[in-house]
């Protein structure tokens, strides 16, 4: 049933490529349909297949004489990101829905690129193929690039080219690695199940995990290959954003667990000589992602353009999320992979707050320029709703950011204690810039306009399609946070149906 | 028997007579040659469904011609020679469609192509050195005229260039044939094939002519090597490429640089897989070269057709890749020979999936020039999607088939051709994969420079497809699709070409 997403965001990208470009709120209201009915099966699909560990989707012969088959699966993890994804589309088509307004705006090709990135997120969540897996994968890269070029705008054309050009870069590092471990295996199976099952000599493995990890990381915005995701947020139309912040750089993350270390999970151990007290790729990877964690909040705390400060809160954030899968226990790849649901939530409503709340109606996202709008009280809603935003963002127990961070933080503190402190430090830096943002963009006792005798400038009021993207995205966040067994208990089992080799915990 | 063959050679022959008379009607002239490659075109669909999945040569034609030099009328087509027919006859339409507007002697023109089909169609299916000789050359001649006589300025240097290193690979092919004709007495492919399967072949030539057979290998892959081409033996292509009339730009890439990788798959790698496999790792060097420098000369070429030009280099340059990684001595592994017969079903699919790319992106470049008023500088659009939505829309498929994205031809072919290649020849296959990233960014840069960003005033009124265009195009990008999505469609066949001709060749 779960495999009816990828179909329908697929068929309704086709037909929508199809409409007369004057049907623009036609446009936007048949995407919105295509979305809740993906929302719906995803649901259901989550649903029915319970705390059920792989449940099978499709299995077709496709390419018979290479071993390529169509095989869609699910366990927990690609069901809690399926779900992950749903919220994602249907927010981000109600946050665009300014989007069809004008005759120029083009709204049939914008849903229609946007709903094949989704079917292009689905289907590689859904893949246990790797030759699929890979298919939807670049599919999804094409997408996200017109959605910026056309639809873009601070300096839209290098984001989008820059974008592109570090995903296909990631993606050829992931090709070689799984070509590698295709012809080591005896070439007959794309299988990833199978595939797994082989054991790949050690001294291979320690050349194909690094490959394939960083190509897949590149996306998921690990230091220092990260400088693609705050201009690429930057540049990005709000729905855009939201998509590559919530569910595009999950691809990045879900691959490197997925493939990399399913795959290759000797190539974590330990080389055997250390050098500056590092010693395997799996320190490596856990110090660079540390870096990432207490690197992005820092740049965000001297950040002037609003999108710059949420485009590297989300390189911080997702950093927790590659530590959390590096401390290969059970309670940091819990936390790793609700982080990934959670920042998805989260970044979502963060980049609608600003791209598309605000910065439609005030046209600057320069915090200076922003601090003497007076928008607390010009613009209630939105400042409330960054409050609270920016709570969960920064970890406030009660909703879904805490409870993934927190296990992230155990994991690391039994797997690298060290680590565990930087990456606390980071967290901390980040109730600093979102204090600070919060501050200057909504409630600036700097030369107070009122003061001056200017009165309170007047705004759009909100529209009912932000109050209820607002309401999903924030609602979703609160009630994981309030109970988070509703996705622990799918996540958990799955992980502990990892490969045995990969979970031997708190390796030193 | 009817001769099938024959007839499929003979309709486009004939059809240019006919166009010759035509004279200065550019509609009559179009029209027969339109008529003529249909026919064609069913045809070789009615031959690629009828050849059968056993992979063995069909529809058979013998006839003694000049028995005392060992040359035999023998034609014939595996799946291999059938999928090119059927490009053939595919790109050819498309050029003749693509051919709205002849300057002059529009008769002469048609006649031209025509002729140049009717090379492309007894190259592919003849099985005996002297005719396949015959026709390799005579597909040479129109094609020299055409880019002599309808090319853009500079078209005379291009045109004799063209010639002159064209020719020099095939006198070169010529002088090793006539030698393997000493030592052998036949210039039948079959015979010689079986010959080289069992060694005969190479202590003939040892007891008649001496120790000369890597030369000999060397020389006929010098023939194809220009052809395809093989860098450093490509220089002569850009120029041809930009200065031939863009319609016949299409035939060039889109048909006739498949000639030269036939040729390796018919004729260099049975007859002299062993001795290629002695000098595999400079020709593997070679086409790494081939794929990643072609990638980047296209990257910073300014001229929408050399970039295209250069593409093409890279795009041959992965089939070029496959076959060198194939010739490996002693490999009796199941793995590896699962891997080799990967990296062919990668190069006959690829070969079919370029010609047909690249005939729709040279296409699109003629509306583009149509529309322009003969500009085809990168800097010299911008924005064109506003205006012309449809054209961007239809022309971006074909550029991301040639970019290689999944869900389009150009990704199936590319993707055997690397799982193939890998487990032969890692090095080569990764340093390769980089040219895939190149290429990549050349397409992304097509898109930006030409349809987004600001759009220039003069292009305000820029004209979008007329339905005529969208109903010529559309076979062709559904085609990339379905391609795309089912490629078992094509690879049945193929893989049973590819596993009959590793079985029959030495390597």
């Amino acid at each position: 049933m779960l495999a009816l997403t990828i179909y329908l965001s697929f068929a309704g990208a086709l037909l929508l490529a199809l409409f007369p470009r004057a049907w623009g709120r036609a446009s936007r209201v048949f995407a919105l349909a295509v979305a809740l009915s993906g929302l719906a099966v995803a649901v259901a699909g989550f649903i029915e297949a319970g705390t059920q560990g792989t449940v099978s989707v499709a299995d077709v012969a496709w390419i018979p004489a290479m071993g390529i088959h169509y095989t869609l699966a699910a366990d927990g993890i690609s069901r809690v990101l399926v779900l992950l994804t749903g919220l994602a589309a249907v927010a981000g088509i109600l946050f665009s829905w300014n989007i069809g307004d004008k005759d120029g705006d083009r709204a049939n090709e914008f849903f229609a690129f946007f709903l094949a990135l989704i079917g292009g997120v689905y289907g590689v969540f859904l893949s246990v193929d790797l030759f699929l897996l890979f298919v939807f994968y670049e599919i999804a890269i094409v997408p996200k690039y017109f959605l910026i070029a056309i639809w873009g705008s601070t300096r839209r054309e290098y984001g989008a080219m820059k974008l592109a050009l570090y995903s296909f870069a990631g993606s050829a590092m992931v090709l070689i690695g799984l070509l590698a471990a295709y012809a080591a295996a005896g070439s007959h199976t794309m299988n990833l199940h199978e595939l797994a099952q082989y054991n790949f000599p050690i001294s291979f493995q320690m050349w194909a995990f690094p490959l394939v990890f960083t190509g897949f990381a590149i996306l998921a915005g690990m230091w220092p290959f990260h400088t693609w995701a705050p201009t690429g947020h930057v540049a990005a139309p709000t729905a855009a954003s939201m998509l590559l912040a919530g569910v595009v750089m999950k691809l990045g993350a879900y691959g490197c667990l997925r493939v990399a270390m399913t795959l290759f999970p000797h190539g974590l151990d330990p080389w055997g000589f250390s050098f500056l007290g590092i010693g395997s790729w799996r320190t490596v990877f856990a110090l660079f992602a540390a870096i990432g964690i207490v690197y992005g909040a820092a740049v965000a705390l001297v950040q002037n353009d609003f999108k710059f400060v949420i485009g590297y809160s989300s390189v911080s954030h997702m950093g927790l999320v590659l530590l959390g899968l590096l401390t290969l226990t059970q309670i940091g790849l819990d936390g790793a992979v609700l982080q990934m649901f959670s920042h998805g939530i989260l970044a979502g409503l963060l980049f609608a707050t600003v791209g598309r709340i605000v910065y439609e109606r005030t046209h600057t996202r320069d915090l200076g320029a922003l601090s003497k709008l007076q928008l607390g009280k010009a613009m209630p809603f939105a400042a409330w709703l960054f409050v609270i935003a920016g709570m969960a963002s920064m970890g406030l127990p009660g909703f879904s950011g805490f409870v993934a961070e927190v296990q992230v933080l155990i994991g690391a503190w039994q797997a690298f204690p060290w680590f565990a402190v930087v990456a606390g430090i980071g967290i901390v830096v980040g109730v600093a810039y979102t204090w600070r943002a919060m501050q200057r963009a909504f409630f600036s006792d700097a030369p107070m306009a009122a003061a001056d005798g200017v009165p309170v400038p007047e705004y759009e009021p909100v529209t009912w399609a932000e109050k209820a993207g607002v309401l999903l995205l924030a609602a979703t966040s609160l009630l994981i946070g309030l109970y988070p067994r509703l996705l622990l208990d799918v996540i958990s089992p799955a992980v502990q149906a990892l490969p045995h080799a990969l979970l031997t915990g708190g390796r030193p | 028997m009817t001769p099938i063959l024959t007839t499929l050679t003979a309709i486009p022959a004939l059809a240019a007579v006919l166009a010759l008379f035509a004279g200065n009607r550019t509609s009559v002239a179009r029209t027969i040659a339109f008529v003529a490659t249909l026919l064609s075109l069913a045809l070789s669909v009615w031959i690629w469904f009828a050849i059968g999945a056993d992979g063995s040569m069909k529809f058979v034609e013998r006839a003694d011609w000049v028995p005392s030099l060992g040359i035999e009328y023998h034609l014939g087509v595996d799946g291999l020679g059938a999928l090119m027919l059927l490009l053939a006859a595919i790109v050819s339409l498309m050029a003749i469609a693509a051919s709205r507007k002849v300057a002059t002697q529009p008769g002469l023109y048609f006649a031209l192509i025509l002729l140049l089909e009717s090379g492309l169609f007894g190259t592919f299916t003849a099985l005996n050195f002297f005719h396949w000789f015959l026709f390799w050359e005579l597909s040479l001649i129109p094609a020299f005229f055409l880019i002599k006589l309808w090319g853009a300025e500079g078209r005379g240097r291009a045109a004799t260039q063209f010639f002159v290193y064209t020719m020099v690979g095939s006198v070169a092919l010529l002088l090793a044939f006539l030698a393997l004709f000493l030592a052998t007495g036949s210039m039948d492919f079959e015979v010689l094939t079986r010959m080289a399967a069992t060694g005969e072949l190479a202590s003939a030539i040892q007891a008649h002519l001496g120790p000369i057979t890597l030369w000999l290998a060397l020389a006929v892959l010098l023939g194809f090597a220009v052809k395809v081409p093989l860098m450093p033996f490509h220089t002569w292509l850009p120029a041809t490429y930009s200065k031939a009339p863009t319609p016949v730009t299409m035939l060039l890439t889109g048909a006739m640089s498949k000639m030269g990788v036939y040729g390796l798959l018919r004729l260099a790698l049975p007859i002299f897989g062993h001795e290629l496999a002695q000098v595999r790792t400079p020709l593997l060097a070679l086409a790494t070269l081939t794929v990643v420098a072609g990638a980047w000369a296209a990257a910073v070429q300014k001229d929408l057709k050399r970039v295209f030009a250069y593409s093409s280099i890279n795009h041959l340059g992965y089939c070029l890749l496959a076959i060198f990684a194939v010739v490996l001595p002693s490999s009796s592994s199941a793995t590896s020979q699962l891997s080799q017969a990967a990296a062919l079903d990668g190069v006959v699919l690829q070969m079919f999936n370029h010609g047909l790319t690249a005939a729709a992106i040279f296409w699109f470049l003629t509306l583009l020039e149509e529309r322009s008023g003969g500009l085809l500088g990168i800097d010299d659009f911008g924005g064109l999607r506003k205006p012309a939505p449809v054209f961007c829309g239809l022309m971006g498929i074909a550029l991301f088939s040639s970019l290689g994205l999944p869900g389009l031809n150009g990704f199936v072919s590319e993707f055997l051709i690397f799982r193939g290649v890998f487990p032969l020849s890692w090095v080569s296959a990764a340093v390769s994969v980089l040219g895939l990233l190149i290429t990549a960014a050349v397409i992304l840069t097509v898109i930006q420079r030409v349809f987004t960003g600001p759009l220039p005033e003069q292009w305000k009124s820029f004209p979008d497809m007329t339905a005529g265009e969208r109903v010529a195009l559309a076979p062709a990008l559904v085609l990339m699709a379905v391609l795309g999505l089912a490629p078992q469609l094509a690879l049945g066949t193929i893989n049973a070409t590819v596993m009959h001709l590793l079985a029959g060749w030495r390597l």
